[in-house]
């Protein structure tokens, strides 16, 4: 059976102020899959997030979301319709609590008139519950979020991710900061999502990646430079190249 | 601790009841007025409060709405109270009422447009501003244009709405009472108590819901609150509507205490006044803005009546003072245990004090040991100042 495209990038362009951040950009992800997206800064690898999630818009190309098209629509829009991000730099409430920042992402589809009216109900207490107990905060759920450790805000907006319910979830340098420990922990956890929901993972830390047993897309001045398992890419030419240099200049 | 504090919370709660109601029984007409103008602005300052200490939006244009909801009552005050054309149209020479003063002849159109009309406009400026996306210190000066455009619209206009001179109240009458008159000006006292403390009571139950949460979200990152799935622009318009129809229902209060409406509420200092009592209070504690609002202008009260044209200065110093040594706010700051630090710095300063201490006098010797007594059993629960029971046993064995 073929699986259905949960995400189509066809022949998306952006430029800012002449420069192409991306160029004619092609991409597809399969439901359930897990992706991971590399290239060298500048490659348009967070730009290509910024299109998928409507903080900017596209000069020319398509972004097909489950058939639909993404183009135009407000970012809360896409978020709601099952779009989630993690932010490079972890982004949280800071004045906030942990429960609270959780109780934030798993409201997201109840209805204003409720927020204004009731208190999160039992089910949501449990969600949030759960997605404490996954990120190891269940004892500091009532300490204020910003004065979380580097590590624990990146989990938190990992968990605040995953209490969005998205069914693309877009992870921006997961383990930026975080000790070894904390890389593999996360790398599992990322792995023990995709399946039931599809993950496009963004980072340098080559190890992390490999950890992933992903495929893997390079980018490179807003295209795509190759695709394949990580064994394939890391013996590829093209790629050895943008990341070390020509190879000429290596032998001189 | 906690039932302790409940039950301190408990006797200050009923101290003010007691002070509100025995108030009118105890001090003069004119000082009642001013304590009763001083809760009105409370409730002004609930708005401000939810606007920009929960969400982060620096409104500098309150005066607005504030002017709106006091013209509202005025003109209809004025159009019950005289036969024919209320008397300042004489003077213009003004023979027929202009087309927007007729509703003001029912009760009930006056009572809906005392927070409706501010509610709608701030409304319809909030949506507009906020679906594009204009905010942080353009929003605040987007406001305070907007202040000046009803400064100018209403300070020309004499034969419309008496321009600069406004409309006075005192002489008028509310359901066959004249407004000045003593006991007239009591229940408008009791009145704003009630309506200062059910105001204070929706705002504090919006912000316990979710809904607050959201507010604080909005303010911390707006663009992560989108990302999650929600649209600020509906939060933001909500409670920025709401900071209106507080804000009307302030200046209604107002006026009929203060004897005028104005446009010179219009100007900008008002509406800037009204950002630092919150910001003396504590912003993002409702409590605080009530406070400060009160205390703020009972204080500027009794200072113009003393030195006139000094207040500016003060309330200039009062804002430097707030924004640099207690950003929090004096709420904000005893929240956070404000009271208990500074004992304890004063205790460690006083430890470089100990040679001069013998030149001081008796009274202020005393004083300090029972300042350094009191950190002393305070630093004893303290974690974080550990030092502090060495040094503060020195300092009594003097």
């Amino acid at each position: 059976m073929i699986k259905k495209n949960l995400l189509e990038l066809k022949n998306v362009s952006v430029s800012f102020e002449g420069f192409l951040a991306l160029n004619k950009l092609n991409i597809s992800l399969k439901k359930g899959e897990l992706r991971a997206i590399i290239g060298p800064n500048g490659a348009g690898k967070t730009t290509f997030l910024d299109v998928i999630t409507g903080k900017v818009k596209p000069n020319f190309g398509e972004v097909l979301f489950n058939g639909n098209s993404l183009i135009g629509k407000k970012e809360h829009k896409i978020a709601r319709v099952g779009v989630g991000r993690k932010f490079q730099s972890p982004r949280i409430f800071e004045n906030l609590t942990v429960e609270e920042n959780l109780e934030i992402s798993v409201s997201q589809s109840v209805s204003i008139l409720k927020i204004i009216t009731n208190q999160a109900t039992k089910e949501k207490k449990q969600e949030i519950e759960k997605l404490l107990n996954v990120i190891n905060l269940t004892n500091s759920s009532k300490t204020k979020a910003g004065s979380l450790s580097h590590g624990q805000k990146q989990w938190l907006e990992i968990a605040m991710l995953l209490g969005q319910k998205p069914s693309l979830m877009l992870v921006d340098e997961p383990v930026a900061g975080l000790t070894d420990e904390e890389t593999e922990l996360t790398a599992d956890l990322l792995k023990s999502l995709a399946g039931t929901n599809t993950v496009v993972v963004i980072d340098h830390d080559m190890e992390f990646i490999r950890r992933l047993e992903s495929d893997v897309t390079v980018l490179n001045q807003g295209k795509v430079l190759c695709e394949g398992k990580m064994e394939k890419i890391q013996n590829d030419p093209k790629v050895i190249e943008v990341y070390l240099g020509k190879q000429e200049d290596i032998r001189k | 601790m906690n039932l302790k504090n409940l039950k301190a919370k408990n006797y200050i709660w009923a101290i003010i009841s007691f002070l509100i109601i025995i108030m009118p029984f105890i001090v003069s007409v004119s000082r009642l007025k001013i304590l009763g103008k001083s809760l009105a602005l409370g409730i002004v300052a609930l708005g401000v409060d939810l606007s920009w200490g929960y969400t982060g939006l620096l409104s500098l244009g309150q005066g607005i709405f504030f002017t709106l909801g006091g013209y509202a009552i005025a003109m209809y005050l004025q159009l019950n109270s005289s036969i024919g054309l209320p008397n300042f149209f004489s003077l213009y020479d003004v023979k027929s009422l202009p087309f927007f003063w007729e509703p003001f002849r029912s009760t009930y159109f006056t009572f809906f447009a005392i927070w409706l009309i501010p509610g709608l406009l701030a409304f319809l400026l909030g949506y507009l501003v906020f679906r594009n996306r204009i905010k942080g210190v353009y929003f605040s000066i987007l406001t305070q244009a907007a202040l000046l455009v009803f400064y100018n619209g209403i300070n020309s206009q004499q034969k419309l709405i008496n321009g600069t001179n406004g409309l006075p109240t005192p002489n008028t009458k509310l359901f066959g009472y004249l407004v000045g008159d003593p006991t007239t000006q009591k229940f408008f006292f009791y009145i704003t108590a009630i309506l200062l403390l059910l105001s204070y009571l929706f705002c504090k139950w919006l912000v316990s819901k979710r809904f607050g949460r959201i507010l604080i979200a909005i303010r911390d990152d707006e663009a992560r609150v989108r990302f999650s799935g929600y649209n600020p622009v509906v939060y933001k318009t909500i409670i920025f509507t709401v900071a209106g129809i507080l804000a009307g229902i302030s200046g209604a209060l107002f006026t009929v205490q203060a004897d005028l409406i104005s446009p010179q509420y219009l100007l900008p200092p008002f509406s800037i006044e009204m950002v630092i009592w919150v910001a003396v209070g504590g912003r993002g504690t409702l409590i605080g803005a009530v406070f400060g609002a009160f205390f703020v202008r009972l204080f500027a009260s009794l200072v113009s009546s003393a030195v006139p044209g000094a207040w500016l200065f003060i309330q200039g110093g009062l804002f430097i003072l707030v924004v640099t040594v207690l950003p929090q706010g004096i709420v904000g700051w005893m929240n956070e245990n404000g009271p208990k630090t500074l004992l304890i710095d004063i205790s460690l300063k006083l430890d470089n004090f100990e040679k001069n201490f013998k030149l001081l006098p008796l009274p202020l010797k005393n004083l300090i040991k029972f300042l350094v007594k009191k950190s002393l059993t305070f630093s004893k629960k303290s974690i974080t100042y550990p030092k502090l029971d060495h040094a503060g046993k020195e300092e009594v064995e003097l």
